[in-house]
């Protein structure tokens, strides 16, 4: 039965617009592999997510959320299953091509910012482009265009310690946006900003959805922010049990 | 084409955390610091030692007579006397005479260059009058002469002819013409020099005046300066009523020769062929380089055995450092984390922590350069050597600085490159 429905979800990815930038097929992720301990926390996920679509994974916790996003973030390696992301098949690559990948392809967004302290906003964002090989004149200017699309121009030498969590948040929007990648994600990002914080960094978000088209990948436990998305994916004990759109406009 | 951002971002950690990086700093810059103190000082003084014995030539040999002393001699109920130098005057027979330099001269033809001859007729005061000046009158050969490079201001050298017929012709000092000539070399050259020595006037006649070398260590004021008047050799011995030989003289070795052992052989050849016979004289042999040589290699055994201990503090400056590093690796975990997202290579991760580690040890490194110098100069300046700092030494105290950051650097910065992302990014 639960199989049905995640069938049904790529055949419904299939026929909307564009091409599948993420799929994912057969996923399984195991920890303690041939040990007594060994543990199965995914256990064969099928996900196509398309270009622009904004998406939302929902899930209790223990659900196997975090896991799904380090494996769609390249941080770690499905067990077994196949991952192509934007073409590339990401399952079999080693850990050098990984951070390329990381650095090329995705733009993360944390809970917890994850800025460096020691630095300006302005460096902050820069970083992505150095790893990535970017030239210092040319990185200081997307650094800034960016921090002026999510309305940090006027605070682009303050270190981190010196801003609130809403512009933390912005900055760190910023810094995925900079290597211009194929998707955002987004672990639950407004979870440690009140409501009202909240909300403006989700408007951040449809804008670069809708203004952008960026691909957003939204990981939350909030029903009622997932229900802005366009597609809301629910995921139980290791298995995606049900899907439905959201209440934004494809 | 991260190092130019990783050594700025080390460097501004290392501000943002000033006493914290001292500390770490501080086995580097003391291990450093006295390196570079003991190179330097130790520089210093085996230049100036080395130059001032080349001032009075390294590579001349001195050959002197000198009393054997005697085998241990054990009585019958068991005493020892132990082997004391007889005390007796040396006889006519004791000398090295004329012949045995002619032969010397043909045995060892490749490599002596000159014998060097010279008798002391005395010391005095030459008098004019109420003008008097401190004198030293010294009977020399050609060949003394001619290595001394006596810089002439008037008239000619002692030649050939004065030697063969042992005249009373001098030379004197610009310094001795100053006090009885009132500075008029011309005038004093052709005049005759009174000198009074031990109860005696002797009197000479100037042939030239030589310019008085300044720079010789003397501790007398300027105005008595004793100053050497220079006498024919034949003409000094035969004012001494001596016409043996040489108790002492010097032998100037040909280019490229090793005077030590150049002195050795001399000493076998004299003492075979000419003293084996005698009970109480012997040749010895003896040359500055062999002096300075010693002198230089034990600076250099004392510098080596200090610097070895400076290395142990550098070691323990060094495992500091990893230490440092270590805590500071924990402490930035998330910070690490966040980099692997973001795409940072392990292999920028390695060099990020790398370089901060070269970076500390680098900075201690100059700061410990610096510290070393001013030492050094404080202590060659109390010691009254010309401070000379060791070039070598800071260059090696620059490059020992990077191995130490690279080599106790690696292993934290290993150990931050192969963290688990997942894992980095959750670490509260």
């Amino acid at each position: 039965m639960e199989k049905q429905v995640t069938d049904k979800t790529s055949e419904n990815a299939g026929s909307s617009k564009g091409k599948n930038i993420i799929q994912l097929k057969g996923i399984i992720k195991r920890f303690y592999i041939g040990q007594p301990n060994e543990l199965e926390i995914l256990h064969g996920i099928d996900l196509n997510v398309k270009e622009g679509e904004f998406v939302s994974i929902v899930g209790a916790s223990g659900s196997g959320k975090t896991t799904l996003m380090n494996i769609i973030g390249v941080l770690d390696r499905p067990t077994e299953g196949e991952y192509m992301l934007d073409g590339v098949d990401v399952s079999k690559a080693k850990d050098k091509e990984l951070s390329g990948i990381r650095n090329q392809k995705i733009g993360f967004v944390f809970q917890t910012y994850n800025l460096i302290s020691r630095t300006t906003a302005l460096r902050n964002v820069e970083l992505p482009m150095m790893y990535a090989g970017v030239g210092k004149k040319e990185r200081q200017e997307r650094a800034k265009y960016y921090l002026e699309m999510v309305g940090m121009q006027d605070r682009m030498t303050h270190k981190p310690d010196e801003l609130s969590g809403g512009q933390k948040q912005r900055v760190s929007i910023a810094r995925a946006m900079t290597n211009n990648p194929s998707i955002i994600l987004a672990d639950e990002p407004t979870g440690a900003l009140d409501s009202r914080t909240g909300r403006k960094i989700m408007d951040i978000f449809h804008q670069l959805n809708q203004k952008e088209g960026k691909t957003i990948v939204l990981i939350t436990h909030s029903n009622e922010l997932a229900e802005e998305t366009q597609r809301i994916i629910t995921l139980k004990d290791g298995e995606i049990i049900g899907e439905r759109k959201g209440s934004a406009v494809c | 084409m991260l190092i130019g951002e990783n050594i700025l971002l080390a460097l501004s950690g290392l501000l943002a955390n000033k006493m914290r990086a001292l500390l770490t700093m501080l086995g580097i810059i003391i291990g450093i610091a006295s390196v570079i103190a003991i190179m330097s000082v130790g520089n210093s003084i085996s230049t100036s030692v080395t130059s001032s014995m080349e001032a009075l030539g390294v590579n001349n040999i001195t050959l002197g007579v000198s009393q054997k002393s005697t085998e241990d001699t054990v009585t019958s109920d068991g005493r020892v006397f132990a082997g004391i130098s007889r005390g007796s005057e040396m006889s006519d027979d004791d000398y090295i005479t004329d012949e045995m330099l002619e032969a010397m001269k043909e045995e060892f033809a490749g490599s002596v260059d000159s014998v060097l001859l010279s008798e002391s007729a005395g010391s005095g005061t030459a008098e004019d009058g109420s003008l008097t000046a401190n004198v030293a009158v010294t009977g020399v050969n050609e060949a003394y002469l001619e290595y001394e490079d006596l810089a002439l201001l008037a008239g000619r050298t002692l030649t050939e002819r004065d030697q063969e017929n042992a005249k009373n012709v001098v030379l004197v000092s610009d310094k001795l013409a100053d006090s009885l000539f009132g500075g008029d070399y011309d005038a004093a050259i052709g005049s005759e020099v009174k000198i009074y020595i031990s109860n005696r006037y002797y009197t000479y006649a100037i042939v030239g005046v030589y310019e008085y070398d300044d720079s010789s260590f003397s501790t007398e004021s300027d105005d008595n300066v004793t100053t050497t008047v220079y006498l024919p050799l034949e003409a000094a011995r035969q004012q001494n009523h001596s016409s043996t030989g040489y108790s002492q003289l010097t032998i100037v070795t040909a280019a490229g020769v090793d005077s030590a052992s150049l002195c050795d052989e001399l000493e076998t050849w004299f003492n075979n062929r000419y003293y084996h016979s005698n009970d109480s004289f012997e040749v010895t042999a003896s040359s500055m380089e062999s002096m300075v040589s010693s002198m230089t290699d034990m600076l250099s055994t004392v510098s080596i055995a200090i610097s070895v201990i400076a290395g142990i503090s550098l070691l323990v400056g060094g495992i500091g450092v990893m230490n440092i590093m270590l805590v500071s690796i924990t402490e930035r975990t998330r910070e690490i984390g966040t980099r692997k997202a973001l795409g940072a290579a392990n292999s920028s991760i390695r060099l990020q922590f790398i370089t901060e580690s070269i970076v500390i040890c680098l900075t201690g490194g100059f700061i410990g350069i610096i510290l070393g110098l001013l030492l050094a100069a404080a202590a060659t300046n109390l010691l009254g050597y010309a401070a000379s700092p060791s070039v070598g030494g800071i260059v090696f105290s620059v490059a020992f600085s990077i191995l130490i950051g690279v080599f106790f650097g690696y292993y934290p910065a290993n150990k931050a490159a192969k963290m688990n992302p997942i894992e980095a990014l959750r670490y509260e």
